[in-house]
């Protein structure tokens, strides 16, 4: 198998760089992290990388809202090559804030047909908690057309974040999110089931964690894979036996699609 | 044109600050408000047209999903005719991050503006009088030192311009001065310098034959502040004790060295790498990396602002590992605070006061804020709450980084230039060093809200990326970080050997109008300066450049020991480095302790304590503090491997936190703390032993070995020029050396708080309990042998390590009677030390299951606190416990708060070595675990005297603060 390239892309406030790379390597690929100012001036540096990852923090602060900033600074200056990017087959994770930019940029939910939509028809916005949570939840995944998942495996990940809560615009949106299988992963508790806070913990519409687009080929969730990749980041590590660390079921799986 | 667009949520999304912000009014006890909206308010100046604004609006500034907008400055809603309007907007010259990154996002779109100024706008409706709506503004709404308010939709925001500075030198004219003249100088200008220090500025200034100007006279109140140079640490004390068995007199010759230092030194741990030296301790953490530790306080700043001065104490104390050696990465923060009740009514308090509710929700947003957006884990601390904290509150920060050991000295050489690094400088935090170094009184709040810094994580998000860059390049020779004392402590620290010459023009500002002395002192934050050589000057730049973050040389080090200050080339200061750094008189202080005379109260036996039990959980101090762990990102850089809530749901206390510092390894860093100053009002001695027997403790108790245990001292402490609170120090230090030999644990850093006090309008002093935190970080060789205090599995055994011993003095149990009593806990270190490493072993050996120590509350509470955490019942027998021949009451045995002492769980089969492990320490076998749910504890004669549902007693716990 050829080399895996992974590209972490981070910028003034970004902050989970070094575990995604982390994560990553561990799945069998190489990665490497690059400031948005360098791809800003040249676009065609992501042609070199099979994945492309933007990982959790607080761009720019989450000034003016979660992830905008950066998701304008996408906009105006490098879709074309993220376009260009998806539609050469390969990979795109978000992960917390990432998932944010990915969202406020257009790219998801995304198109019927998987390319970004005109308008912004989602976003993610305060929890229903009003306050940031750092704690771990279960995810069920709602559909078996995103690469990055198993469709039966249940996992657990911790949440780190105090705007998670996804909406839609209106319910054609979201019914279209639906019928292209776009609910990537839902929160529900440790038996499947769906629930209040905590279960779900920030009011997200339809408990919904994360969201693919209709190729299934990007992905963005709220919860932090990169944080469960080693045993004893389980919380009850000391009391539980851990089979194999949930997150790096996402690493895994992205690097494998190119096998 | 200056245009303005109003953001409002959309109806059916939920305005999570608005509500907030009507919870807050209900709480100042003003029962008139319906409800509260909150409006972003942008205001543009822009050439630009209608048409780009609405571009601006729809594309960038409103959530098209969540929010509407509109343009111009709309009146109260149709709907809220009679609603109140409040606008908040930030006083000229404060920094405003979000305008800021908005007038990038601009730029990225292809426009122009000016200038952008971001303001928050409240609808409140409800019948509320002017009174009321001056309440709400002040109280809940702006923070007076850096907002300012506006009400209705009629008056006009403040200007955010100043005017420019024109140079005019200012000489002080001191030579001629008598004392008393010298005193109110010193006042007048915010000095705090005593009579002794200015007649020595004076002699210095005649031998030179003229006055020295402003800026000079700043430097060296600054250099010589008390929070720069702890002066009572390093002075001479005359130390008289009585009321104990003899009176005694003694003389302590620098307290800092002939204590916590002396332990250091006579330990000579060949593992300590730099200490008590630079910004913070550094230890050996492996072959190729070393890990420092420093904590640091930021009481005063957050006793006005509670927000902002927590958050730039997190900031600064992150500076510190930053600055140290050649800088070191952060990757674990700490927080330890202590406050108030909040549940005092509003009227109890004293004028200038802050409710200590508002209080410890500012405090944890700033610190929560602070620390996730710099994206460094906070794994550990403790919230305590006594009312002497009320004016006065204490917020320990603290920050664990991780450098090369080749990394960890730096020397700025003749000739390098001397380079500022990151945000630029203001207005904020004028006089920082010099009015933490002061009591407290009912008017700082208004006299010293320019002391107050304004922080923005990013900015120092983008200074650390960039340093770590430049620091793998070898791009500087030294670093040290702009904290209190702002350009002026950094450069004249680094600059101390060699001199430097400094052009205050060249530093870059927020705004114009500062004066060379106020950009030499100031404290605004996210400001590193490093030293760096002619020929990596350009890369250096480049490297930063590359990242959006500014760097400025601002002079060069080296001119014979002499700091020359210049503005548009006028010399406008001149000193000599030795008289500045060691031309401070030294002190000789009093200080008297008085044996308190105190005696064992006479409670009640009762036939049921589980009532106590129950209260003692529901105490503020004992109770849940998830409301704020929550809110930390405690599992920031993939490292976390014990997490401050642990057990069956995540919702136990853990006892410390483990974290994995390189991804690639299984060695771990252990990061715990010890505090407990309700027994300095007994004694201080015994006070600091508990503290670091506490510390030690909740070390061992996660997996960590004792070989590598490093401690850090921090002194909260009242004012020490009144002998009997020296003497309270004086003995608190002297327990610092016993427990650090005995443990065999050197102190690595420290810093004190001196002058914590607070005087009220009537005059009344409130000190608060003389207070140390004791930071404690032991090395694990593997953390998959840490273990958690959660109970795991019925019928293993329980296993009480440690005596109990009659000691109810300032405990739980007593201040649940109103008692203060006499017999404070009194570690027996040798014993201590014996036992402590006994667990150490039995946890590395995998002999043990869960490990918990027994703290405030006693065996009762630390034991109940095992069974909800794990889920799972105990069942115990009182007459197991190794107890003193003292011991003759069931309520000691429960509610005793001896030292050195640990619950384990055990699996029965290991039970044959572990009583040979701890064959040398006292200890029983005091039941076991249980699948019932159900705490039961039986007294020596077999009467059931504590029952109930493990779920009962975790709701008693989770409660109180379950905000």
């Amino acid at each position: 198998m050829a080399q895996i390239k992974v590209l972490v892309l981070r910028t003034a406030g970004t902050n989970c760089d070094g575990e995604t790379c982390h994560a990553f390597n561990l799945a069998g690929a190489v990665s490497e992290t690059m400031h948005v100012n360098q791809l800003i001036a040249n676009p065609a540096l992501l042609d070199d990388y099979q994945i492309l990852a933007l990982p959790g923090g607080f761009s720019y602060g989450d000034d003016i809202a979660a992830g905008k900033i950066l998701a304008n600074q996408l906009i105006h200056h490098f879709r074309d090559a993220v376009s260009r990017f998806i539609a050469a087959d390969k990979l795109v994770l978000g992960i917390c804030n990432g998932f944010q930019v990915l969202v406020k940029a257009g790219i998801l939910p995304g198109g019927a047909n998987g390319s970004s939509t005109n308008g912004i028809d989602t976003t993610i916005t305060y929890n229903d908690s009003g306050k940031f949570e750092d704690r771990w939840v279960y995810l069920q995944p709602g559909t078996s057309k995103c690469v990055f998942l198993n469709a039966d495996q249940r996992i657990y990940l911790p949440i780190a974040h105090g705007e998670g809560k996804v909406r839609f615009a209106d319910e054609g949106v979201f019914d279209r999110v639906k019928a292209n299988n776009q609910i990537a992963l839902r929160y529900v508790d440790a038996d499947g089931q769906f629930g209040d806070y905590p279960v779900n913990p920030n009011g997200s519409t339809d408990h919904i964690a994360g969201l693919c687009d209709a190729t299934g080929r990007v992905l963005g969730l709220m919860p932090h894979p990169e944080r469960f990749v080693h045993r004893t980041h389980h919380p009850r590590w000391t009391r539980e036996t851990i089979e194999a660390p949930d997150g790096m079921t996402i690493f895994t799986n992205a690097v494998k699609y190119f096998a | 044109m200056t245009w303005r667009i109003e953001v409002s949520n959309k109806d059916g999304f939920t305005d999570v600050h608005g509500g907030e912000i009507a919870v807050d009014i209900k709480q100042l006890g003003i029962t008139g408000v319906d409800s509260v909206r909150s409006i972003r308010v942008f205001e543009i100046e822009s050439e630009f047209d209608e048409s780009a604004l609405k571009r601006v609006a729809e594309e960038l500034i409103v959530d098209p999903v969540s929010e509407r907008y509109a343009i111009g400055r709309s009146a109260a809603p149709a709907d809220m005719p009679n609603a109140t309007l409040i606008e908040v907007h930030l006083k000229p010259g404060v920094t405003d991050p979000v305008a800021d990154s908005a007038l990038m996002a601009l730029r990225d779109m292809g426009l122009e503006a000016k200038a952008m100024r971001t303001a928050r706008k409240y609808v409140i409706a409800g019948s509320l009088n002017e009174q009321q709506q001056q309440l709400i503004a002040q109280k809940v709404l702006a923070n007076d030192c850096i907002e300012e308010v506006v009400f209705g939709s009629e008056a006009e925001p403040p200007n955010p311009y100043l005017k420019p500075y024109q140079l005019q030198i200012v000489t002080i004219p001191i030579r001629q001065l008598d004392g008393s003249a010298l005193e109110q100088l010193s006042k007048d200008r915010d000095l705090f310098l005593t009579i002794a220090e200015m007649e020595t500025i004076q002699r210095y200034y005649r031998d030179l034959d003229r006055d020295p100007t402003d800026i000079e006279l700043e430097m060296l109140a600054q250099t010589w502040s008390e929070h720069c140079v702890h002066k009572t640490f390093r002075g001479t004390i005359e130390v008289t004790e009585t009321g104990g068995d003899e009176d005694k007199t003694f003389v302590m010759d620098n307290l800092l060295k002939s204590t916590i230092a002396a332990a250091t030194r006579e330990l000579a741990k060949p593992w300590c790498i730099s200490v008590f030296e630079d910004n913070a301790g550094v230890i050996e953490f492996d072959d190729e990396y070393g890990v420092c530790f420093k904590v640091e306080t930021h009481n005063h700043p957050s006793a006005i602002e509670p927000y902002g001065g927590a958050a730039t104490g997190i900031g600064g104390c992150i500076r510190d590992p930053m600055g140290t050696g050649l800088g070191a990465k952060p990757i674990a923060n700490t927080d330890v605070f202590c406050f108030a009740r909040p549940d005092k009514a509003i009227d109890e308090l004293p004028a200038g006061v802050l409710h200590p509710r508002r209080v410890m929700k500012g405090v944890v947003g700033g610190v929560r804020d602070y620390g996730n957006r710099m994206g460094i884990p906070t794994v550990n601390g403790a919230v305590l709450f006594d009312d002497r904290y009320m004016g006065n509150p204490l917020v320990f920060c603290g920050n664990v980084g991780i450098m090369p050991k080749d990394k960890c000295f730096g020397q700025a050489q003749e000739g390098d230039y001397i380079m500022v690094v990151g945000g630029r400088t203001g207005r904020d935090g004028i006089h920082g060093a010099t009015f933490s170094s002061g009591e407290m009184t009912h008017e700082h709040e208004d006299l010293f809200s320019h002391a107050v810094q304004i922080g923005n994580a990013i900015t120092e998000k983008k200074v650390l990326d960039t340093l770590m860059e430049a620091r793998e390049e070898g791009l500087y020779t030294a670093i040290t970080d702009c904290g209190a004392g702002g350009l002026s402590s950094a450069v004249g620290e680094m600059g101390e050997e060699l001199g430097a010459v400094v052009d205050l023009e060249k530093v870059p500002l927020k705004y114009q109008g500062l004066s060379y002395t106020e950009i030499w002192i100031s404290e605004a934050q996210e400001r590193m300066v490093i030293a760096v050589p002619e020929k990596h000057l350009a890369r250096a730049q480049e490297v930063f450049a590359a990242e959006n973050v500014e760097a400025t040389v601002i002079g060069r080090y080296g001119n014979n020991a002499q700091l020359t200050l210049r503005y548009d080339g006028q010399q406008v200061g001149q000193l000599e480095m030795d008289f500045l750094h060691n031309g401070l008189p030294k002190y000789t202080r009093k200080a008297v302790w008085q044996k308190p005379q105190l005696t064992e109260p006479d409670i009640t036996e009762k036939t049921d304590y589980t009532a106590d039990l129950q209260a003692i959980l529901s105490d503020f101090n004992v109770a849940s503090k998830e409301w704020v762990i929550r809110q930390y990102d405690h599992e920031v850089q993939g490292g976390s491997v014990v997490k401050p809530l642990v057990g069956i749901v995540n919702d136990g206390p853990s006892d410390a936190a483990v974290v994995r510092p390189r991804l690639d390894s299984e060695r771990g860093v252990a990061i715990g703390a010890g505090i407990c100053p309700q027994y300095s009002d007994i004694d201080p001695y015994w006070m600091a032993l508990a503290a670091i027997d506490e510390a030690v403790r909740n070390l061992v108790c996660v997996g960590s070995g004792m070989e590598r245990m490093a401690l850090l001292d921090n002194f909260c402490w009242g004012n020490c020029a009144k002998p009997d609170r020296l003497a309270g120090l004086v003995r608190a230090c002297q327990g610092c050396y016993d427990a650090a030999m005995a443990f065999g644990t050197p102190f690595i850093s420290g810093k004190d708080s001196l002058n914590n006090e607070f005087q009220t309008e009537t005059g009344e002093t409130i000190n608060i309990p003389g207070t140390l935190l004791i930071s404690a970080m032991g090395l694990v060789d593997d953390v998959n042998r840490c273990v958690t205090m959660d109970l795991k599995r019925p019928g293993n055994m329980l296993l009480l390590i440690g005596e109990t011993k009659n000691e109810l003095g300032a405990s739980q149990y007593y201040k649940l009677h109103s008692e203060l009593g006499a017999n404070v806990p009194k570690v027996d270190l040798p014993v201590a030390a014996k036992t402590a490493r006994s667990v150490a072993q039995a946890i590395a050996e995998g002999l043990v299951v869960s490990c918990h120590d027994c703290s405030e509350g006693g065996l009762a509470v630390a034991l109940a606190e095992m069974t909800f955490a794990g889920g799972l019942g105990a069942q115990a027998d009182l007459a197991a416990v190794a107890c003193a021949k003292d011991v003759t009451r069931t309520d000691t045995i429960l509610f005793s708060e001896s030292a050195s002492r640990y619950i384990l769980e055990v699996d029965p089969v290991n039970f044959g070595k572990l009583a040979q492990l701890f064959k040398a320490v006292r200890w029983g076998q005091i039941g076991q675990v249980t699948d019932d749910e159900k705490f039961v504890i039986k007294d020596v004669s077999g009467q059931t005297v504590v029952q109930a549902d493990i779920a009962e007693l975790k709701e008693s716990w989770q409660a109180p603060l379950r905000w």
